[in-house]
């Protein structure tokens, strides 16, 4: 098994803590990890992108050409990598602020409306997991219950009060993709 | 078990590497894309449990002679930075190597030259692994392409740096530091004693009693006795490259095209080589993983039915003047690097590999 990941998105959208979630959950299964992100000004506002591989095996390059899945979260991200994808494999894009959709017919495209779902939960912090639980249902890379040990281990001790909320987002998160 | 394998940068494995090493004294000046390391120490407040001073110096020069003057009394002493910081530590080290003194320090390099950028870069090879200072001396220059290699690294420069009392420099590049990975941290170790200091050290300035003084310093006026010391220094760097050359070599064996890479550039490699196989191509990879001493000799060996040799660096060419030596240019050797912060990715390394050698 062997999953190489972009997330992409604006700065401040959680998308580095969301691939900091994802390589602890392949963590938690004892598998082989890399988390390498944009670390340029970019985070600071602009797009922010983070690669993530999970495999079974020793991982040579930590820089990729081409993505077994993408997950883009603006219209930027969208346009740099849905060419990047490979053939057969997986696009999950956020619809909110999204005007010209993805064309590709050789992979398998997901739409999730997760902005619009951070409206009826009224927390817009819930973003990132509602976006990760849609990806491990597309993608069931990693289980469940891996993630929410991930999720313990990456936030502090001093934020664990908000885990329950998060599980929820995550859970809510799986429902917004139907396969 | 679970509990000992974590997920982090290399920076912050640096950090907790030297927590747990016993390390005595950090000296540093924060700078992208290494401040974790320091970040790291400050959170950890290590003085509270180990006594280890972490101190954020005025500027890179005062980091250096702090460490110096710790490395002086025999204490394990750091300090790190990135490119254009390093650059303002070379007369220090200089004067580190001159006095015969362990020191651990660390370049996280960055796109240069001057103040570059923040991206990873490899182009202070030469810096390195050449003396970056005045003077003829030389640094054991590590070069780590895993987060895990970051945490060993620090134990074995340590090491080496007491056993040949001279400095070791930890070469790493922007993609080591920032990018996370599993790592098991090594057991805790105390620190060293007094007692255990001044037995292991006897050469350190730590309060004469009951003995001669100990005198640390780099000059010495009369010409002849300075020659004698340059002497010294050389048959020592002799020992080092007869007994701590470390490399890595993947289907080295009988391969038709050798890819020599290092740090992380030699992960990008790697793929490139996988890549190559599968359509066939008999490509090896060497990773020079100590930059000084140069594996040479492993580099002609790789090389003996080899038709070509790529070096790929980030940086003008800065490595393949040590291959040519090594193969002494009886192999068609040649570079590929990009500069400034950018990096290749592994498709491009292929088709750079096709293009040379195989048409």
């Amino acid at each position: 098994m062997k999953e190489e990941i972009i997330i992409a998105g604006f700065g401040g959208q959680g998308v580095l803590s969301m691939g900091k979630i994802l390589a602890y959950s392949g963590l938690m299964e004892d598998k082989e990890v890399t988390w390498l992100p944009s670390y340029g000004p970019e985070q600071r506002g602009g797009t922010a992108n983070v690669t993530v591989i999970i495999s079974d095996e020793r991982i040579s390059s930590p820089i990729l050409d081409t993505y077994d899945v993408a997950v883009v979260l603006n219209q930027q991200s969208l346009d740099k990598f849905e060419s990047k994808v490979k053939p057969g494999g997986t696009l999950i894009y956020d619809s909110y602020g999204i005007n010209r959709v993805p064309a590709r017919t050789d992979i398998v495209v997901h739409r999730v409306d997760a902005m619009d779902a951070t409206f009826e939960m009224q927390n817009a912090k819930a973003f990132n997991m509602l976006v990760l639980g849609a990806l491990i249902k597309a993608k069931p890379m990693v289980a469940v219950e891996s993630v929410i040990k991930g999720l313990k281990r990456t936030l502090p001790e001093r934020h664990h009060n908000m885990l329950p909320m998060n599980e929820e987002a995550l859970r809510k998160g799986m429902e917004l993709i139907q396969l | 078990m679970e509990s000992d394998i974590r997920l982090m940068k290399g920076n912050e494995a640096l950090a907790h590497a030297m927590i747990r090493y016993g390390a005595d004294g950090y000296f540093g000046y924060p700078i992208t894309p290494q401040s974790e390391v320091l970040e790291t120490l400050e959170a950890e407040m290590p003085w509270e449990s180990t006594g280890m001073v972490v101190l954020q110096a005025e500027s890179e020069v005062a980091a250096v002679n702090m460490v110096y003057a710790g490395a002086g009394a025999g204490k394990a002493v750091c300090t790190s930075s990135s490119s254009p910081g390093m650059s303002l530590m070379q007369e220090g080290i200089s004067f580190i190597a001159a006095a015969e003194l362990p020191a651990l320090l660390i370049n996280c390099m960055r796109g240069g030259p001057g103040l570059g950028t923040i991206q990873p870069s490899q182009a202070d090879y030469f810096q390195a692994t050449k003396g970056g200072g005045h003077g003829d001396y030389r640094l054991i220059t590590l070069a780590p392409s895993s987060v895990q290699e970051m945490c060993d690294f620090v134990a074995l420069g340590w090491d080496l740096a007491f056993k040949y009392r001279t400095p070791a420099m930890i070469l790493a590049d922007g993609t080591v530091g920032q990018m996370m990975e599993k790592v098991i941290l090594p057991e805790p170790r105390r620190r060293r004693t007094e007692e255990e200091l001044r037995e292991q050290c006897p050469w350190a300035v730590t309060g004469k009693k009951n003995r001669k003084r100990n005198i640390i310093t780099s000059l010495e006026l009369n010409a002849p006795a300075m020659e004698v010391i340059n002497n010294n220094l050389q048959a020592k760097y002799k020992r080092i490259e007869e007994n701590e050359v470390r490399c890595e070599a993947l289907n080295t064996e009988d391969c038709e095209y050798l890819i020599v890479a290092f740090g992380s550039m030699a992960r990008i490699c790697e793929k490139a080589m996988e890549l190559a196989r599968k359509q066939g191509l008999n490509v090896g990879l060497l990773r020079p993983i100590t930059l000084w001493p140069f594996p040479a000799k492993a580099i002609e060996q790789a090389a003996r039915k080899a038709k070509g040799i790529l070096v790929v660096e980030l940086s003008a060419g800065q490595m393949i003047e040590d291959v040519k030596l090594a193969v002494n240019c009886q192999v068609d050797t040649r570079h590929y690097g990009r500069m400034g912060g950018m990096i290749p990715t592994p498709d491009e390394i292929l088709g750079v590999l096709k293009e040379m050698f195989v048409k």
